[in-house]
């Protein structure tokens, strides 16, 4: 199947003050696959997820270079309404960050500050979220119920089903399942796995296996500079810099 | 860094290769039977069998449970799958020789139907193409298996040969029949040895460059990014 360019990355630089932390990387990610940012601590794989919704916006003494074409558009022009490119672009954290409100609340909490207010309409939605999130059917009876009292494997996926409820194009995910257990953890696993029919998908994580199972494209980082980007199976079988083999197969990081 | 791991995979080779060793002396000794109408050699060869296939079992579990608790990525990877694969080779050539070791004491008997040319040459040829692809998985060698790959055909023809010539004598002489036949297995499982010797050169050079070149894979190949 031929592929569409949906993030296309151009010589991005990434400056913490005077500390560079992203050194010329291009990359392409295509619609409707699943690309892995991989990587030693401190690589710049966070930093690097966190420019394609400009999260890294609000750290303040930040500078970016280059150029992040998104279906053609620049988001880091100075006119790009960061409100809208967020939704368009949705973030799942390591951490599950529920809002402390109820489970209902949660997901409808981005369409309601997107103005929907239709009284039907606004169950529908987050029904249809929490269904695609693989939680509907463990929190249906409950969703009046405060999202804390949901197990992390379920905040997580609460926070997914937020994420889409907004209808985004492109979903990143920041090291999903670090803080969840192995079943959980597979269970997002799935899910990130369903949500390529739809979503554009960009995951941090630490797990190579993860990486291996979830993702078609892969590209490794290391101190800020793209050591190689190429086809998930490639680098995961054979790939061609010394320096992923090492870190792949466990001898560094 | 320093790896646990390491410690592991330099044990499943070190039982591979002696594995490996076994199954190379079995072949020469169920052959040299065969030439020198000796009977202890094939016989060494049946009692050797047990170890043989002791070590497969060990290769293969301890290969297996790399995999399960290592979760292997790349070059570790593409050796633990090769491992697996030339045990597996090195099983069935054990059991080659085996078979080869049993019709020596079944034709030695017997007079000799004619004197023995083709079949020590690709009794040597293959055992060659063996020892060879043992060289190359130790030595890492890709250059030397794909040149173990080209040398298959040579063996393939001289198990023609040989068959073409047995089959005058069965037809001049029924008497002869079963005395060629066993000659016929003896040859067809010196051919599938070297079949074995391939697959084991395939196996390293997947290993040594993540290139599959079985099935002719390699000129099909269509690297397309999808």
């Amino acid at each position: 199947m031929d592929l569409v360019t949906k993030i296309d990355v151009q010589e991005l630089n990434f400056y913490y003050g005077s500390k560079q932390a992203l050194k010329d990387i291009s990359i392409i990610c295509p619609e409707k696959r699943v690309t892995a940012i991989i990587g030693p601590s401190g690589c710049g794989k966070s930093t690097f997820i966190r420019t394609l919704n400009r999260m890294n916006d609000v750290l303040t003494g930040t500078r970016v270079e280059g150029r992040i074409l998104i279906d053609d558009q620049d988001i880091l022009e100075p006119g790009v309404d960061v409100v809208q490119l967020r939704r368009s672009v949705g973030m799942v954290f390591q951490k599950p960050n529920p809002f402390p409100k109820s489970i209902f609340d949660n997901v409808a909490y981005g369409l309601r500050i997107n103005g929907l207010k239709d009284r039907q309409r606004l169950p529908e939605v987050v029904e249809k979220s929490l269904r695609q999130a693989a939680l509907w059917e463990e929190v249906k009876d409950r969703l009046r119920d405060n999202a804390f009292s949901l197990s992390g494997g379920q905040q997580q996926r609460l926070c997914i089903a937020r994420a889409l409820a907004v209808r985004p194009e492109v979903i990143l995910f920041d090291e999903p399942c670090s803080a969840i257990d192995p079943i959980a953890t597979a269970k997002i696993e799935e899910l990130i796995f369903a949500l390529k029919e739809q979503y554009t998908v960009v995951i941090v994580t630490h797990n190579m296996q993860q990486a291996g199972r979830v993702s078609d494209f892969t590209a490794f980082l290391m101190m800020g500079e793209l050591v190689e980007f190429d086809k998930t199976d490639k680098i995961f079988t054979n790939p061609s810099s010394k320096l992923t083999e090492d870190y792949v197969t466990g001898r560094f990081g | 860094m320093e790896r646990h791991f390491d410690e592991d995979l330099k044990l499943v080779k070190e039982k591979l290769i002696r594995m490996a060793s076994l199954v190379e002396e079995s072949i020469a000794q169920s052959i040299q039977g065969l030439k020198e109408e000796r009977e202890d050699l094939p016989r060494e060869v049946l009692r050797r069998e047990e170890e043989v296939n002791r070590l497969d079992v060990e290769v293969d579990t301890l290969g297996l449970k790399l995999l399960a608790l290592n979760q292997p990525l790349a070059v570790d990877l593409r050796f633990i799958s090769s491992v697996l694969r030339i045990g597996r080779d090195l099983e069935r050539m054990g059991d080659l020789a085996v078979n080869i070791a049993e019709r020596t004491l079944d034709i030695i008997p017997y007079p000799r139907l004619k004197p023995l040319v083709d079949i020590p040459r690709m009794a040597d040829a293959a055992q060659k193409m063996v020892r060879d692809s043992l060289t190359a998985f130790i030595e890492r060698d890709a250059d030397l298996a794909r040149e173990i790959c080209r040398r298959d055909d040579e063996v393939d023809q001289l198990n023609d040969q040989v068959f073409r010539e047995l089959l005058t004598y069965m037809m001049q002489d029924p008497s002869s029949i079963s005395r060629a036949v066993d000659l016929i297995l003896v040859s067809r499982n010196l051919e599938r040895i070297a079949d074995h010797a391939t697959n084991i050169a395939e196996d390293v050079i997947y290993y040594v460059q993540g290139r599959t070149i079985k099935h002719h894979c390699e000129d099909k190949a269509v690297d397309k990014l999808s």
